[in-house]
């Protein structure tokens, strides 16, 4: 059986203004809008259409953290993965330990194939796709904006600083998503009432083996600094005069 | 003491801006003690530059047929076969430090810092989350190695040292893997500066329409030794190359001077330009949130803005 793990973070949506709490003491989260990680939607649809050309037979949708993950798992159910994998914790989850949890799925579900977002819109991080590639021990392509499966190799074209790189890596592998990797699939409603018959499995940290450990603390969140505000001008002849005096036109 | 290891990112003959910045970010952490590490096919002439930036102590150099192209999977094992030693493994948030660096991490079974900002101490940091929202103060265990990717925007480069630092060849141990293979890059070649470390960009959004209209910012950046950018709109649409995206998920620039023409400012594309010395927008919506973060803001249709502003920019007042 050929498989895809595909990773769905449960974030704050992206149209969300985040704000600081006044105390410091993280950002505003409740009563927010929450979504999949538009990067992890782009790596289901691109699961979903390898699968669909008969490269693969399973797409398998992996979230870790509290119990409304199940939320975003049953959108990924929606939109096709075959089954929905929940590792349940209310614990803060460091990027090393999800890809720690991933390996040990990856291992379990005897993976071809990990496709996962490549940085999630609430830290940032952009490290858990290449963290798992090296537990792994297996071919990462981050970044990833077109991906061609032949046999047990697959093509990656990658967004660099460069332009585009193509790499050739040996399957197994973790694939993370770019933007432009596809465009996902909306969600019809009779796919939802499907989804709901769909397995969806809940496992806990030690059914896989992995004890999370804080290496780093969150001490104090701050709201970015501003810049202060500019001023308008009429015409072109007043932007070059103000952009002169700061000796840049 | 903090031993410091700044992975160099190059290109096999000239070493990238980003290592000087972060370089300069290492040296923020007291009592730093600096080695610049360079992977190469030949690593001469890049750890000759590299030995020259103010603040290095030595350069050590590993080379092989391997480290031709820059491949995170094949360059991680030959960093921590190195790394032993080090409290700190830093290299730049670029795509190369972006790839490579978290691999590094777990193969040290280390916690990564991205986009490290600033620094408190040795031990605490700052970064942006968010799409830069919010910054976060994070601290590690003393006791653990840390690796971080250095957020460029945030560092001024470091200079140029009064006596170049040793170098010194190392041997390679490390085992290799082969199950990477690099095929090809394809990068448009162009005259202009560079978008990552230019002192002034012009950037164009969706407003312009295709990739032909675009040819009026390339014009504009001409007359003003500009490098040219673009918001993600610009780019899905296909008038821009992937490479000019600036924002969250593009690149972070901090150049003296940036030009919106027909960008609205959302916030993943503001989060790539907040450390602008200048910021000028132009955007014919007089809501545009661009507004809000611009010095010298106008009201207008680009394209009579361009072409009049291609007239007067250059000329003596
Ligand atoms: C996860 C994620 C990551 C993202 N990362 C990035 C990123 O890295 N970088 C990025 O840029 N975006 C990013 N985005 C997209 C971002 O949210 C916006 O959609 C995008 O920046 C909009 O681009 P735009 O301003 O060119 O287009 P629009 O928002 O469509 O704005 C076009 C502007 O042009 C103005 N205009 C139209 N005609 C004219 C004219 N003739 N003259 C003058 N002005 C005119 C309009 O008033 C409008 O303000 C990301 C989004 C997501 C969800």
């Amino acid at each position: 059986m050929k498989r895809i793990l595909v990773s769905i973070k449960r974030v704050v949506d992206y149209n969300v203004r985040i704000r600081v709490k006044p105390d410091g003491t993280g950002v505003i989260t409740d009563g927010v809008k929450m979504s999949i990680n538009p990067f992890d939607e782009i790596a289901l649809e691109e699961a979903l259409r390898i699968k669909e050309k008969g490269q693969a037979d399973e797409v398998v949708a992996v979230s870790i953290g509290p119990a409304d993950c199940q939320q975003q798992l049953r959108t990924a159910l929606a939109m096709g993965a075959d089954r929905a994998l929940h590792v349940q914790t209310d614990a803060v989850i460091e990027p090393l330990d999800a890809a720690r949890i991933f390996k040990a799925l990856a291992d379990r579900e005897q993976a071809m194939l990990a496709i996962l977002g490549k940085q999630a819109i609430d830290d940032d991080a952009n490290q858990t796709g290449q963290m798992l590639a090296a537990l792994w021990n297996r071919p990462q392509a981050t970044f990833a904006s077109k991906v061609e499966i032949t046999g047990d190799k697959a093509l990656v074209i990658r967004e660099v600083d460069a332009g585009l790189e193509t790499l050739e890596i040996d399957l197994p592998a973790v694939i993370t998503a770019d933007l432009r990797l596809n465009e996902p699939r909306y969600v019809k409603l009779p796919d939802i009432m499907k989804a709901k018959k769909k397995p969806l499995d809940t496992l806990d940290l030690a059914a896989v083996g992995v004890a999370p450990t804080e290496r780093l603390r969150a001490v104090k969140f701050d709201p970015p600094a501003q810049r202060s505000k500019g001023v308008m001008v009429k015409d072109v002849q007043e932007l070059v005069e103000a952009l002169k005096r700061r000796g840049l036109a | 003491m903090s031993k410091i290891l700044v992975i160099a990112e190059h290109d096999g003959s000239k070493l990238n801006p980003a290592t000087a910045k972060c370089v300069a970010c290492a040296s923020a952490i007291p009592g730093a003690d600096i080695t610049v590490l360079v992977l190469a096919a030949s690593a001469g002439a890049v750890a000759a530059q590299a030995a020259s930036i103010a603040g290095v102590k030595r350069v050590v150099t590993l080379e092989s047929p391997a480290f031709t192209q820059a491949l995170a999977a094949v360059i991680a094992p030959a960093v921590v076969s190195v790394a032993g030693d080090y409290s700190h493994v830093f290299g730049p948030s670029t795509t190369f430090g972006k790839d490579l660096m978290p691999r590094i991490a777990a193969l040290l079974g280390a916690p990564q810092i991205s986009d490290l900002m600033a620094v408190e101490s040795a031990t605490r940091f700052k970064r942006p989350i968010y799409a830069g929202n919010a910054i976060v103060t994070v601290e590690c265990q003393a006791d653990s190695k840390v690796v971080a990717t250095v957020r460029t925007a945030s560092f001024e480069a470091a200079g140029a040292a009064s006596a170049a630092a040793p170098i010194e060849a190392l041997q390679l141990t490390a085992e290799l893997p082969t199950h990477t293979r690099f095929v090809s890059v394809t990068a448009a070649r162009s005259d202009r500066p560079d978008l990552q470390t230019a002192a002034r960009v012009v950037s164009g959004g969706r407003a312009l329409g295709s990739a032909d209209n675009f040819k009026i910012l390339y014009s504009l950046a001409d007359k003003m030794g500009a490098a040219v950018g673009a918001s993600r709109a610009a780019v899905d649409a296909g008038y821009a190359a992937n490479e000019m995206q600036v924002g969250q998920t593009g690149k972070i620039i901090a150049p003296e001077l940036y030009m919106a023409f027909g960008i609205s400012g959302a916030i993943q594309h503001l989060t790539g330009i907040k450390d602008a010395r200048t910021i000028v927008a132009v955007n014919k919506d007089p809501e545009a949130p661009i507004f809000e973060v611009a010095d010298f803001g106008l009201v207008g249709d680009l394209f009579q803005v361009v072409p009049e502003l291609e007239k007067l920019v250059g000329q003596k007042a």
